[in-house]
């Protein structure tokens, strides 16, 4: 460590700056900019290089965060790259789109605002596309292996990237028409440039990754065809089922899940679709759920210049500090002000959806309740409803599991007690052959732990083909961020 | 002093029968068991040496040697068998008168014949049998047997089992044709031949020499000799010796003195002394050693101590022809290598003789004779004391002590001390004194010894110079690759080596696993651990005392010890024992006259893929081919990996050289060739270290220099200059690799490398027992472990990565560069935590939990912590994870029934942390948390706050006593409930420490008695425990200090700490404490953290196993730390015997430590480790945390009784049964393991397993009692009282106790001067008015001893010879060493000279001496010195604080590190300095009547001239601003003024 008083002489935590909202509204290209290198190097001379750095539990990939801090400070961004993609893959896709748990566990976050690490994370990945230094890895040799990876979502292209560059031949399904998951179609432009998920992808595909795009498993191509045909399987599909709220109203035209909206959008953005089919343009919206995916439909019904835009959400509104049931270094639920939230919109707290309201068969508005906690549940509390106009209602309730469609009849794969795909130590399924990462596996999460599942199932079928291995794992299927109990 | 095993010696022929060697026939030594073995032990003890100065033999001279012998008792000791001494013996000149009178057998003249003093058999046929062969050996030899006389013998006197291994003690008289010494040399080959073929011991056999000794207390001596009270018995000079053993033992042959010395002291050296004299056996040549000199062979006797291993060269020397003196100053040379004023002959012989011996280093006090010369000589450090004085009829005496004997004052004439650097030599026949100027004049001109040297040796720079080879980035990486670097290594230890050019450091202890346990493939040098001094010798400090250290030493074929000459061979000095690659180059470059080259180059590969057998065999032909290479001539040999490649892996350096030493050792070629290492896997000091304890001369650490040449180049190393080639760097490194070195030396108190070459003083933790025979001979290594297949196995997996089958795959993070494709370092792990690196105790989730849990109160995650902690430590990161609870032998018992959790936390205490090195935040927090529940805190050596000292909220239970003696005053001590003596830490044992001028902020400077912003250091030695008897004395000291208060003694784990713990018991502290080698510190040197030490584990266990065997277990409380954590540990640890349980780091965490390892930065940004104001409002721990985490550890421990079936811990102490090694786990590493001795079950019931008993501190009959009862008055109401008393050499401490009791009395406010007067007459004996509190003053006429005011705080003493004294008292020697330890006020006048270490670390106090010896001032800190005499040498050494005004001053006496760096201020008195010291001395003449004194007064504008103010730059400019601040009204403690300090220090 360079400078032991770091944290003391730069007292001020600096984020990644913005562009302004008024100009931003008006396209859909990333908000963010980049951070001065002065900036940068002043803000990772913060790092203490701890003696346990928390902040390396923290992160499920591992990241070397003291050390490629120290090197960003004595400005030797080359090293700090390799560092950091020593332990991960996409520090573009993480510097973009991981809530950074990393910094919820920082030292200084006990005390003091916490390390930007995340923004060190960016700004690296920012200097390698800089440089042009996405540089494919090929492998020497090839194992003869073939591996179908099914999804090619963060967990499906880390483990592809992975195993692609120790040999294997390694083939990536996705049932969409263009790779990426929900990358692709689930997050916006305004947060991740789709240029440089193509940036990434070319590597991957000069490395010998092949994608099969517009293919269905277990539809188009039956699971149990794929393993008769590839050495290992690995499903890597995601928590593709959205959560749903039945309650009455809900067949209404103009009730859509987030999902469909947001890659509805996408397809917009990126000119495979001329025009929206679900256009927010005029409307008032109204969003349920608080989370990302909310945020993600708010921003993108601005830029579609919604007439109102309302986020309700059924929980209390979270604190702006930690609080005492979240002690450090546990991830607390905070208030967020993301990128989308700055742009606009309502958001309202403890609001408890009745039903949906309509006219001739078309959502006008959504009756909500305070939430009423009653022995542990969430329940409208009644006579408190009150009626808000909406034309479109968009439902971010977070999801319930993978898709399971052909997995458990065509290769009997077994689900555990939430729903997810259950597996062993080493990622696979009680199916010969077949694996599973990611949030198929693990449920809705993180792209950090999608992505460490990703290296680490690589790691696992790379031991089960050759009997030994040298790539890491950084994680085990049973482990969780850290916690209370 | 120390022993190797002791064993059965086999007739040196090969033949006959084996017969049982004297060492075990005459001994109740027990053999090894468990951990316990009989070659750790240890003694230490007193001597004197009485002569006449008129050559007339007497009785009288017997009686006063007696005497002197039974005042030196209390360096003494005895066992649990109060009868059985630890052995005491007296050496006489041949009473030739005596002998005559009682022989019935006519004897030659004196000379002519020979006395055996002969312990024989004690069964009247085995008697027979060795009587008859013992005459016919003398017979064999030519001398005619004159006969036997029976030694009348009383042995009624001896302790039972002292008795039972007696034996036939007779004297045995012979004479011949030759006389004198060559009739000595013949009985010395007759012994030899006695010993080794048939068992038979010779305390003595020689024509001027006998000696009387054997297993008795003092005063048993002539008792049980009958012989010695006999009034016709007399002699001429008489040297005697009192034994004070770490066992219980009884060795009849281990008494001393021995044939031609005594010795006081401990050689650390000894394993690599006796090793060397192996290896030179086969050059000696003598006509000495007759014509079959192998069957005298081996000079150093197996299984015998180290004073005889010393006795036994000696004699050897002596007997070859060589001056008795010179043979001394072969084997302890003065300090000559940094001595520029030293005489050039003198040098020279010096430089000479270390061409032929290495030095037998360690503390020292040695009396010698051989019959016609007697001498005394020190240590080259003056670790032991010894004082002389003559007196008007003719007497000399010379002691460890002043007062042995009896003398009128008026009768002495001459008084002085053996001072280190000379040799005191009596001319016994001439009665005459010989200087020791003429006597090295004398020595310096017998040979031509500067022409020999001048002819033979050469420097290295005078060789010829080649070209620099620069290897590149990509050979660099790949080789760093082959010997398993991590990029943590060129983080954090190459790196900062590279840029500072010192060793880093580091905080808190380690807590990965141990190499033998932890799953990762490990470098052999991870299996070592360093020995370190602790209790029976002292380290040293080789920063402040670098005068006595050495680095240089010279390579090359050693020439014939016997017979003195122009060296045939060539040497060549070394400055340093880290080479660079241009150097080696040069050593490998060397030719003959003849162009033949001079050195070979060995490379030490082997095919990996062959395994251990394809090791073994190539160890095998390196071996037999440098044996060759030996023969050819070859004089340098260089073991070399350098040319590894994808077939060919390095052998580990380690394993290398030392089976090349080995091999060379045993077939007796050791000496004609050195060794030298050129080798990639040496990359720590601790590495370096090891390497020359087995044997290198010097290392070429190639790969680390060729490392930090590449950072350089990069650009990595900030602050280095890259060019040319990264020179910088290489240099930096090597620079702090071998000041490294020196320090692990100093560690051990070994203080140069050439006896460090060779010496082993380590331990291995984990390695096989064949392996360590075969290749590591005589290292100890309890457990067993590994064996050759795992080296090779780990070497293959390095290597293997290195060349992988398949290159590994960029970007996958395997191991290569995404951006570069390079390969990439592993990251590591060891220091800092990292996923995928070693396990770490502490880690993310368990910090977590255990704060948590005591945040919340919540016992269900509090369990969930020490499931995690347990299952780690199951998962073979500590050894008592290999240990199970056996619960299924037990019948559980209902957890209501065992005691409650307020009973088991009582046995709690928090570890030593000062306030200083953590927070008062933090300190107080664990206070009140141990106050509330009954347990114990400690204040750590920084002293206490006064207003806590009383405090029953806040205190601190335990108030430690360590080396700095920061805030140790009689207030604190008399507060205290148990005082804590640290002897070592665990987290850097053998070292001191540092608190960095940055931390010093007021309130630490107030506490510490010291300056803000100036820096404070603790000596690695407390200077007042050199040995076993002065820790003694501290003990005393202290127990007088508060009657009260239990002392504790604390230890860290090492092999042979079961006899220092037994040592201890002897010494009578109340508390022993055993902590493991990862305990936790404020800063340490990184290889200390990780090297030094072992387990607490087996330290406990064979602390526990050893005091049983001794009988001594239930004397002492034993007290167990070093990382524990968890209520499995506690139990653990009271099964393996502790009583009482410490815990730092864990209550620490508790407190909200998140292990940032950066306390020594000040700044831990969670306020513990910190003194910064902001940081510290950031401390978030709070007593009722810290009282959460204990209850629930205790509430773990009940149920885990109940679970054993115990309802009390005391049930479980000791209950090694109950433990479980059957199920150690199956990784490969731990199954060679043998836990073994660890629970080895003790043949005594459970009872008797734990303190039962307790010390008999016998204080019942102090001086001080006496002066207690008349000083009533001044106690209870302050009047005034004058008291007297007479003391003698026995009254140790004295005041101390009387001051206590003056403390206790008034404890807010000090007494008036003069409340209590005592006026004492005689020879006072150690610790004079030591913690003497204010309001006392002690006036002595006569004499003192060492530690005069130790601790003064606030009294007055006077030491004057009082009237009817010869002698001028400023010529005279009236007080011993270390005079003002640790002084924090008060007054010190002593009329006359004083010892080496005058005023060390004196924070307050003002003394006045007339005359010291060397090391004066030593880290003084604040303070007045007045010296009105000579100065010794290295003056000031570490001095930061206070003043010293110096008469005379010569300015070569000043340490040379401050003078170099021009920390001092040394000049003439201001008006105002010369006014105070004229103050001064008139209170000096006012208390002590000094005539010097009064003559520098009279003629006051002239002495003052004389006068050298010598005053440390810094305070001097510190004092002058918080002075100034004062006068203008500011406050000096702000942060402004703060601020201003900081700007001083630094600028």
């Amino acid at each position: 460590m360079a400078d032991p008083r770091g944290f003391l002489n730069i007292r001020h935590r600096e984020t990644q700056p913005r562009r302004p909202v008024p100009l931003r509204l008006l396209d859909y290209r990333e908000v963010s900019e980049r951070q001065r290198a002065g900036t940068l190097q002043a803000q990772a001379s913060r790092c203490m290089d701890c003696g346990v750095p928390f902040c390396h539990q923290g992160c499920p990939l591992g990241n070397l965060i003291p050390e490629f801090n120290d090197l960003v400070y004595r400005q030797r961004m080359d090293e700090a790259a390799d560092r950091l993609l020593q332990t991960n893959n996409f520090p573009e896709l993480t510097g973009r789109l991981c809530p950074a748990p990393c910094e919820a566990a920082c030292v200084l976050g006990i005390n003091q605002p916490a390390v930007t690490i995340k923004q060190v994370e960016a700004e690296l990945a920012g200097h390698l596309l800089d440089a042009g230094a996405f540089t494919p890895q090929p492998p020497a040799r090839h194992t003869g292996a073939r591996i179908a990876v099914v999804g090619s979502g963060p967990a499906g292209l880390a483990a592809a990237q992975q195993l692609t560059r120790v040999g294997h031949t390694v083939v990536v399904f996705e049932r969409d028409e263009a790779p990426g998951g929900l990358l692709r179609f689930g997050i916006p432009d305004f947060k991740l440039d789709k240029r440089v998920l193509e940036r990434r992808l070319e590597q991957l595909r000069a490395e010998g990754t092949i994608f099969r795009t517009g293919v269905n498993i277990g539809v188009d191509v039956g699971w149990d065809e794929l393993r008769r045909d590839y050495d290992a399987v690995i499903i890597a599909i995601g928590a593709g089922e959205p959560r749903d709220l039945p309650v009455p109203g809900r067949e209404l035209d103009g009730v859509h899940f987030a999902m469909q909206y947001l890659t509805d959008s996408n397809r917009v953005v990126s000119q495979a679709r001329r025009s929206p089919r679900i256009d927010a343009r005029g409307k008032h919206v109204v969003i349920l759920g608080g989370g990302d995916t909310g945020a993600d439909c708010l921003g993108t019904a601005l830029r579609q210049q919604a007439a109102s835009v309302t986020t309700l959400a059924i929980g209390q509104q979270p604190p702006a500090e930690r609080g005492p049931g979240h002690p450090w270094p546990t991830v607390p639920p905070l208030f967020e002000v993301q990128s989308s939230h700055e742009e606009g919109g309502q958001r309202s707290y403890l609001a408890s959806t009745v039903r949906f309201n309509g006219r001739q068969g078309r959502v006008i508005g959504v009756t909500v309740a305070e939430t009423e906690f009653v022995a542990g549940s969430r329940l409208p509390k009644p006579g408190t409803e009150k009626l808000n106009k909406a034309d479109l209602v968009l439902l971010a309730l977070g999801f319930t599991g993978p898709e399971k469609a052909g997995l458990d009849e065509q290769v009997s794969i077994d689900f555990d007690n939430l729903g997810n795909v259950a597996r062993d130590g080493y990622y696979h399924t009680g199916a010969d052959n077949v694996f599973a990462a990611g949030d198929a596996g693990r449920g809705q999460s993180l792209i950090v732990w999608a992505i460490a599942e990703g290296r680490s199932v690589a790691a696992a079928v790379d031991r089960h083909l050759q009997g030994h291995t040298m790539l890491p794992a950084p994680v085990a299927p049973t482990d969780r961020a850290i916690s209370i109990m | 002093m120390s022993m190797t095993g002791v064993q059965l010696n086999a007739s040196p022929d090969g033949g006959g029968e084996p017969i049982s060697s004297p060492y075990t026939r005459f001994a109740a030594l027990p053999g090894a068991q468990g951990l316990y073995d009989p070659g750790a032990e240890k003694d230490a003890c007193g001597l004197a040496m009485i002569a006449s100065l008129k050559n007339e033999a007497s009785h009288r001279i017997v009686e006063q040697a007696l005497t002197a012998l039974r005042r030196l008792e209390h360096r003494g000791a005895t066992g649990a068998d109060a009868d059985t001494g630890d052995g005491a013996g007296i050496l006489l000149h041949l009473p030739d008168r005596f002998l005559r009178q009682v022989t019935d057998f006519q004897l030659p003249e004196p000379g002519r014949y020979a006395v055996g003093m002969a312990f024989l058999p004690a069964a009247p046929a085995e008697r027979q049998a060795a009587v008859a062969a013992v005459q016919q050996l003398a017979e064999a030899e030519g001398l005619t047997v004159l006969g036997w006389r029976q030694v009348p013998v009383d042995a009624r006197v001896l302790g039972a089992v002292a008795r039972e291994c007696m034996p036939h003690i007779a004297q045995f008289f012979v004479t011949g044709v030759p006389s004198g010494r060559a009739l000595d040399a013949v009985c010395w080959r007759i012994r030899r031949r006695a010993q080794h073929r048939h068992g038979v011991y010779f305390a003595s056999f020689a024509s001027g020499t006998l000696v009387y000794k054997g297993m008795v207390s003092t005063a048993q001596l002539d008792r049980f000799y009958p012989d010695l009270a006999d009034a016709r018995l007399g002699t001429r000079c008489a040297i005697v010796h009192s034994r004070f053993s770490t066992n219980t033992f009884p060795s009849w042959p281990l008494a001393q003195p021995l044939r031609t010395i005594a010795h006081n002291g401990e050689f650390n050296t000894v394993q690599g002394n006796r090793n060397w004299m192996r290896a030179r056996q086969s050059q000696l040549a003598s006509e000495l050693l007759g014509e079959v000199p192998e069957e005298l062979f081996p000079i150093c006797t197996p299984g015998a101590s180290d004073s005889t291993s010393f006795d036994e060269v000696a004699e050897l020397l002596m007997l070859s022809g060589r001056h008795p003196a010179a043979a001394i100053m072969m084997m302890i040379p003065q300090a000559w290598e940094h001595d520029e004023h030293m005489d050039r002959d003198l040098r020279a012989f010096y430089e000479y003789h270390a061409m032929l011996i290495e030095p037998w280093d360690g503390p020292a006090a040695v009396c010698f004779t051989d019959g016609q010369l007697a001498g005394a000589v020190l240590d080259r450090n003056g670790l032991r004391p010894a004082r002389w004085l003559t007196t008007a009829d003719g007497l000399l005496v010379l002691a460890s002590e002043v007062g042995v004997v009896d003398v009128p004052a008026q009768q002495v004439t001459a008084k002085g001390r053996v001072a280190p650097g000379t040799v005191f030599l009596l001319d016994v026949a001439a009665g005459r004194i010989i200087p020791d100027a003429q006597l090295k004049a004398e020595l310096a001109a017998a040979a031509p010894w500067a022409k020999w040297v001048g002819q033979n040796k050469r420097r290295l720079h005078q060789l010829p110079q080649r070209e620099h080879v620069h290897h590149n980035a990509a050979s660099v990486r790949q080789r760093q690759l082959t010997f398993g670097y991590t990029n943590e290594e060129l983080r954090l230890l190459l790196g900062p080596m590279a840029a500072t050019g010192t060793e880093p450091l580091g905080a808190m202890g380690t807590d990965t696993p141990v190499a033998v346990l932890s799953e990762r493939d490990r470098l052999l040098f991870d299996y070592f651990t360093q020995s370190f001094a602790q209790v029976t010798n002292p380290p040293l400090d080789a920063i402040r005392e670098a005068l006595v250290t050495c680095l240089a030493t010279s390579i090359g074929p050693e020439g014939n010890l016997l017979q003195p000459g122009p060296v045939s061979a060539e040497q060549i000095a070394l400055d340093y024992p880290v080479l660079d690659n241009d150097q080696l180059d040069q050593v490998l470059f060397l030719r003959d006259g003849h162009g033949a080259r001079q050195s070979l180059r060995v490379r030490g590969l082997y095919r990996p893929a062959g395994g251990d057998r394809e090791l073994r065999a190539r160890l095998d032909e390196i071996c037999e081919k440098v044996c060759a290479a030996v023969h050819r001539g070859v004089r340098f040999i260089v073991l070399s990996d350098r040319d590894s490649s994808a077939a060919w892996a390095p052998i580990p350096s380690l394993l290398l050289v030392s089976a090349v030493h080995h091999h060379l050792l045993s077939s007796s070629t050791r000496t004609r060739v050195s060794l030298l290492v050129e080798t990639g896997d040496a990359r720590e000091v601790h590495h370096v270290a090891l390497l020359i304890g087995y044997g290198a001369s010097a290392v070429n650490p190639y790969l680390a220099l060729e490392s930090v040449e590449q950072m350089a180049l990069e650009g990595t190393l900030p602050g280095v200059d890259p060019a040319p080639d990264g020179r910088t760097a290489a240099a930096n490194l090597a620079r702090a690799l071998g000041q490294g070195v020196l320090k692990i030396m100093s560690k051990m108190g070994i203080s140069t490398i050439a006896s460090y070459c060779g010496a082993q003083t380590f331990e291995a933790l984990g390695l096989g027992r064949e392996l360590v025979d075969e290749y590591f001979t005589g290292t100890p290594s309890r457990l067993d472990g590994i064996g050759l297949e795992v080296i090779a196995r780990e070497t293959a997996a390095r290597h293997a990565r290195a060349y992988p089958d398949h290159p590994s795959h960029p970007g996958t993070g395997t191991g290569s560069s995404a951006v570069s494709g390079a390969p990439q370092l592993p990251g590591g792990g060891e220091y800092q935590w990292r996923r995928g690196g070693p396990p770490h105790l502490f880690d993310p989730q368990t910090v977590f939990r255990l704060q948590h849990s005591t945040r919340t109160r919540r016992y269900d995650v509090f369990k969930r912590y020490t499931a995690a902690v347990d299952e780690q430590a199951a998962e073979l990161k500590t050894l008592r994870g290999l240990l199970r609870l056996n619960t299924q032998a037990a019948t559980p018992v209902p957890i209501q029934e065992v005691e409650p959790v307020s009973a088991i936390v009582t046995r709690f205490a928090t570890g030593a942390m000062s306030y200083g090195s953590i927070s008062a935040e933090a300190h107080e927090t664990l206070a009140i948390a141990m106050n509330r529940l009954g347990g114990k805190s400690n204040t750590g050596e920084g002293g206490e706050d006064p207003a806590r000292l009383n405090d029953p909220l806040r205190r601190s239970a335990i108030k430690q006593i360590a080396s700095g003696r920061f805030g140790v005053t009689s207030r604190y001590l008399s507060s205290a409930a148990d005082i804590q003596i640290k002897m070592a830490q665990g987290a850097k044992p053998g070292e001191g420490g540092q608190l960095m001028s940055t931390k010093l902020y007021p309130w630490i400077a107030r506490t510490r008695h010291s300056t803000p912003g100036v820096g404070l250091i603790s000596p690695p030695p407390h200077h007042d425990i050199y040995s076993i008897e002065d820790l003694a004395q501290l003990i005393h000291d202290a127990k007088c200090a508060n009657p009260s208060a239990r002392i504790q003694v604390k230890l860290v784990s090492e092999a042979g700490i079961g006899t220092v713990a037994a040592g201890v018991a002897k010494a009578k502290a109340d508390v022993v404490l055993i902590s493991g080698h990862d305990g936790g510190t404020g800063a340490s040197p990184l290889n200390s953290l990780k090297h030094a030490g072992t387990p607490w584990e087996i330290g406990l266990a064979e602390a526990q196993q050893t005091l049983i065997l001794n009988g001594l277990r239930q004397r002492v409380t034993l007290q167990a730390d070093g990382q524990l954590k968890t209520g499995r540990d506690v139990v653990i640890a009271a099964l393996l015997g502790a009583e009482e349980f410490g815990f730092a780091t864990a209550p620490l965490v508790v407190s909200g430590c998140i292990m940032m390892r950066v306390c020594h930065l000040d700044t831990c940004p969670v306020g513990v480790a910190t003194q910064n104001p902001e940081l510290r409002e950031r401390f978030s721990g709070k007593a009722e945390f810290v009282v959460n985490f204990f209850q629930f550890l205790a509430q773990e421990v009940r149920e885990l009784l109940a679970a054993l079936g115990a309802r009390t811990l005391d049930e479980v102490i000791g209950r090694v049964e109950l433990l479980d090694t059957a199920q150690a786990a199956a990784h490969y590493k731990a199954r060679g393991l043998d836990l073994g001795p660890i629970t080895h079950v003790p043949p005594v019931a459970p009872a008797a397993r734990r303190r039962t008993t307790g010390q008999q501190h016998g204080l019942e009959n102090h001086l001080d009692r006496r002066l207690l009862a008349q000083a009533g008055p001044a106690l209870a109401a302050g009047t005034p009282v004058r008291l007297a008393a007479s003391v003698s050499n026995t009254d140790r401490s004295v005041g101390t106790l009387l001051g206590h009791h003056l403390t206790r009395a008034a404890f807010d406010a000090d007494r008036p001067a003069d409340t209590i007067t005592v006026r004492l007459q005689g020879q006072a004996g150690q610790s004079l008015g030591a913690f003497l509190p204010a309001g006392i003053t002690l006036r002595l006429a006569g004499d003192a001893n060492d530690y005069v005011g130790k601790g003064l705080s606030g009294g007055i003493i006077a030491v004057h010879p009082g009237s009817g004294s010869a002698c001028p008292p400023e010529e005279q020697v009236i007080a011993g060493n270390v005079i003002g330890y640790g002084a924090t006020s008060g007054q010190l006048y002593i009329n006359g000279r004083v010892g080496e270490r005058f005023a060390v670390r004196n924070s307050g106090a003002t003394l006045v001496a007339e005359g010291i010896g060397e090391h004066g001032c030593e880290y003084m800190t604040g303070g007045t010195v007045a010296v009105l005499g000579p100065t010794g040498r290295n003056f000031a050494a570490g001095m930061s604080g206070g003043v010293a005004w110096v008469l005379d001053f010569d300015p070569r006496r000043l340490n040379p590190l401050a003078a170099a760096g021009q920390e001092l201020l040394i000049g003439p008195l201001d008006d105002a300095q010369a006014g105070q010291l004229h103050a001064l001395l008139t209170e000096h003449i006012a208390r002590t009547g000094s005539p010097l004194a009064q003559r520098l007064v009279l003629d006051w504008d002239t002495s003052r001239t004389r006068f050298t103010s010598i005053i440390p730059r810094h305070y001097a400019a510190i004092e002058e601003l918080r002075t100034h601040a004062a006068d203008s009204g500011q406050n000096p403690d702000s942060a402004q003024m703060w601020t201003q300090i900081l700007e001083v220090t630094r600028g």
